[in-house]
C-alpha cells in the first residue's frame, strides 16, 4: 500500500511529461526570461525613441515632438567634439582589429590543439591578459612609452592595447570551434595526397569558416566599443568610445543619445552582416550536401 | 638535439608566435612596469624617480581610505555576481531544458546576446530616462498613486550601479552556463525522473554539478569586470561611491604615478586572487580547450 502510495507521485509526473503537459516552473522561468530580455532591451530602446526629439527635447519622457535634429547637432556643434573623425577612427582600428585577431587566433588555437613546451605558461598569461583591469593595463603601457620615449597612438600602443583583450577572446572562441573539428578530415585531406598547406587552405578553413566569422564578430565590436585599455593609450587621438565618456561627463542633451543610437546601429550592422554570413554558410552546405556534391 | 625539439614543436611555436608578441609586450612587460613603479619616488610632475622605497605601500596600507575603497567594490562585486548568477543560471536552464524547439532556443538565446556586442557605456547611460527623478519608473509610480515624491534612490545611487551592473554582465554568465548545460544528456535527467527524483533533488544533483565550469567561467568574468571598472560606478553613483579603480584614475589625474601604481599591484593580485579561488574549483584548460 505504502508502496504504491510512494510511486504513484513520480508515476503521474511521468505521465504528466509525456502528455506534454508544462509544470508550474516553466510558467515561473518563462515569466522571468520576459522580465529579463525586457529589461535588456526596453532602457536601450528608450533612449533610440528620445533621440529622435525635436530642438525642446530633454533626457526623460514624454516625447517632445520629432525631428532629426540631435543627430545633425551631434555631427556639425563643436560643443559635443570630434563625434564624425572619432567615428571614422573607431571603425578603421577596429577593421585592423579584426584582421589580426582572426589571424592570430586562428594560429594560436592551432598550436594549443597539441601540447608544446611552453605551452601552459602562454595559456595562463592569455587568461591573466583576459582578466586584468583595463585601466591597470593602459597605464602599464602607457608608463612603458614613457620609459622607452615612444609617443603613445593609436595604431601603436592603442592597437596592441585592444589585441590583449580581444586576442584572448578570439582564442577562446577558437578553442570551442577546433573542438568540433573532426581530426580525421584533416587525415583524410593528407593520405589523399594534400601538403600541409592545402589541407589547411582547402579543407579546415571552410569547414571552420562559421567560426571564424564568429571571432571577426568578437574582434570588431571588442575593438569598436573599447574603452577602459584605450583611455590611457589612444594618444591625441579619441576614439568613439572615448567620445561617448566626455560626452557622458559634460553633455546633457539628447545628443549624447542620438550618438547611442548611431553607435548602436552600426553594432546592429555588423552583428547582422556576421549572422547573415554564417547562416549563408551553413545553408549553401546543406544545399550542397542534399545535393550530394 | 636542439635541432630535434625544434623539428618536433617548430610549427606550433612559429603558430603561437603571433599570440606571444602582443601578449609579453602589451600585457606582461606592461604589468612589470606597473610592478616596478610602484616601488620607485614621484617627482610630482608625472617623472619618476628611480630611487627605491617602500613608501607608496605603506601608505596604501595605513589609509582607512584603502579599505573603505575594497570594502564598497567588494560590495559591489558580490551583489552583482549574486543576482546575475541567479538571473543567468535560470535564464539558461529556461532555455536548455524547458524550451523544446532546439532552433527557438538558439534565437532566443541570441536573442539574450546581441547587446553584448553593442556599447556598454550606452546601455548604461540608457537607464537615465528610465530611473531618474522625472523617469518613467517615477511617473508610473506617481501616476498610479504608488508615491507622491520620486522615488530619489533609483538614480545616482548604489542601487543604480547594481543594476546597471547586472544589466551588463548577466550575459556573461549565460553564455558559459549555458554551454555547459547543452552538454548534460537529456537521458540522465528523464532517468532521474523515472527514478523518483523530485525536481529539486535534479536542480542539486545533476544541474548544479553539471554546470559547475559555466558557473566558474561566469564568475571569472564578473568579479573581474566589476573590480576593475570605475566608469559605472563614477557615472551612475553620481559620485556618492568610488572604486578602487576609480581612485587610481584620480592619481592619474593629477599625474601620481608611483602610488596609483602600487594601488594597481595590489588590485592586481587581489583580482588574480579571486580568480585563481574560481580556478580551483574546475580544471577549466580541460573543459574550453580541445
Amino acid at each position: 500500500m505504502t508502496v504504491s502510495a510512494t510511486l504513484s507521485t513520480p508515476a503521474r509526473a511521468a505521465r504528466a511529461r509525456r502528455a506534454g503537459a508544462r509544470p508550474w516552473t516553466f510558467y515561473a522561468l518563462l515569466a522571468l526570461f520576459v522580465f529579463y530580455v525586457l529589461a535588456l532591451y526596453g532602457p536601450m530602446i528608450c533612449i533610440y525613441i528620445l533621440s529622435f526629439q525635436d530642438v525642446r527635447g530633454g533626457l526623460v519622457f514624454p516625447m517632445k515632438g520629432q525631428s532629426l535634429h540631435w543627430f545633425v547637432d551631434l555631427f556639425t556643434q563643436v560643443r559635443t567634439g570630434d563625434v564624425k573623425g572619432a567615428f571614422g577612427r573607431s571603425i578603421k582600428l577596429a577593421a585592423l582589429v579584426t584582421v589580426l585577431t582572426v589571424v592570430f587566433s586562428f594560429l594560436a588555437g592551432w598550436a594549443f590543439r597539441r601540447r608544446f613546451p611552453g605551452d601552459t605558461i602562454l595559456f595562463y598569461i592569455m587568461i591573466g591578459s583576459l582578466v586584468a583591469p583595463g585601466l591597470v593595463l593602459g597605464i602599464g603601457i602607457g608608463l612603458l612609452c614613457n620609459f622607452l620615449g615612444i609617443e603613445s597612438s593609436l595604431y601603436g600602443s592603442a592597437l596592441g592595447a585592444q589585441l590583449s583583450w580581444t586576442l584572448p577572446f578570439g582564442v577562446l572562441v577558437m578553442f570551442a570551434v577546433m573542438s568540433r573539428f573532426n581530426g580525421t578530415w584533416e587525415e583524410a585531406a593528407r593520405d589523399l595526397g594534400a601538403s600541409p598547406l592545402q589541407t589547411i587552405w582547402l579543407v579546415v578553413l571552410p569547414i571552420l569558416l562559421p567560426g571564424i566569422v564568429a571571432v571577426a564578430l568578437f574582434g570588431f565590436t571588442l575593438s569598436y566599443d573599447e574603452f577602459a585599455r584605450t583611455l590611457q593609450t589612444a594618444g591625441p587621438m579619441n576614439t568613439l568610445p572615448l567620445e561617448i565618456w566626455s560626452m557622458t561627463l559634460n553633455v546633457t542633451s539628447p545628443s549624447l543619445y542620438a550618438l547611442g543610437t548611431t553607435t548602436t546601429i552600426v553594432s546592429f550592422l555588423i552583428i547582422g552582416l556576421c549572422l547573415g554570413a554564417i547562416v549563408a554558410i551553413q545553408r549553401r552546405r546543406g544545399g550542397r550536401a542534399t545535393r550530394g556534391e | 638535439m636542439g635541432l630535434k625539439i625544434f623539428k618536433r614543436y617548430g610549427a606550433s611555436w612559429l603558430c603561437i608566435l603571433p599570440l606571444a608578441l602582443v601578449i609579453v609586450p602589451f600585457f606582461l612587460l606592461p604589468m612589470l612596469v606597473v610592478g616596478a613603479a610602484s616601488f620607485l619616488q614621484g617627482d610630482g610632475f608625472g617623472g619618476i624617480i628611480a630611487s627605491p622605497t617602500l613608501a607608496n605601500y605603506a601608505d596604501l596600507f595605513t589609509s582607512k581610505l584603502t579599505f573603505d575603497l575594497y570594502f564598497q567594490t567588494i560590495k559591489f562585486t558580490v551583489l552583482t555576481w549574486a543576482f546575475s548568477l541567479l538571473l543567468g543560471f535560470f535564464i539558461a536552464y529556461f532555455l536548455v531544458f524547458h524550451v523544446r524547439n532546439q532552433l527557438l532556443a538558439i534565437g532566443l538565446f541570441l536573442l539574450c546576446t546581441v547587446p553584448f556586442w553593442t556599447s556598454n557605456i550606452i546601455r548604461m547611460i540608457s537607464w537615465i530616462p528610465l530611473l531618474g527623478k522625472e523617469g518613467l519608473i517615477n511617473q508610473a509610480a506617481m501616476g498610479i498613486g504608488l508615491t507622491h515624491q520620486p522615488m530619489e534612490f533609483l538614480l545616482f545611487s548604489s542601487f543604480a550601479v547594481v543594476v546597471a551592473y547586472v544589466h551588463q554582465l548577466t550575459i556573461f554568465m549565460i553564455v558559459p552556463i549555458f554551454n555547459s548545460m547543452a552538454r548534460i544528456d537529456k537521458r540522465v535527467v528523464e532517468a532521474a525522473l523515472d527514478a523518483g527524483a523530485s525536481r529539486f533533488d535534479i536542480m542539486r544533483l545533476i544541474i548544479v554539478p553539471m554546470s559547475k565550469s559555466g558557473i566558474a567561467l561566469g564568475s571569472i568574468f564578473v568579479v573581474s569586470i566589476v573590480m576593475g571598472d570605475f566608469f559605472v560606478i563614477k557615472v551612475m553613483s553620481g559620485g556618492g561611491s568610488a572604486s578602487v579603480v576609480g581612485a587610481f584614475y584620480e592619481d592619474i589625474s593629477v599625474l601620481q604615478y608611483p602610488p596609483a601604481a602600487a594601488s594597481a599591484v595590489v588590485l592586481t593580485f587581489v583580482v588574480m586572487g579571486l580568480v585563481a579561488a574560481i580556478l580551483r574549483t574546475v580544471d577549466i584548460r580541460k573543459e574550453i580547450a580541445p
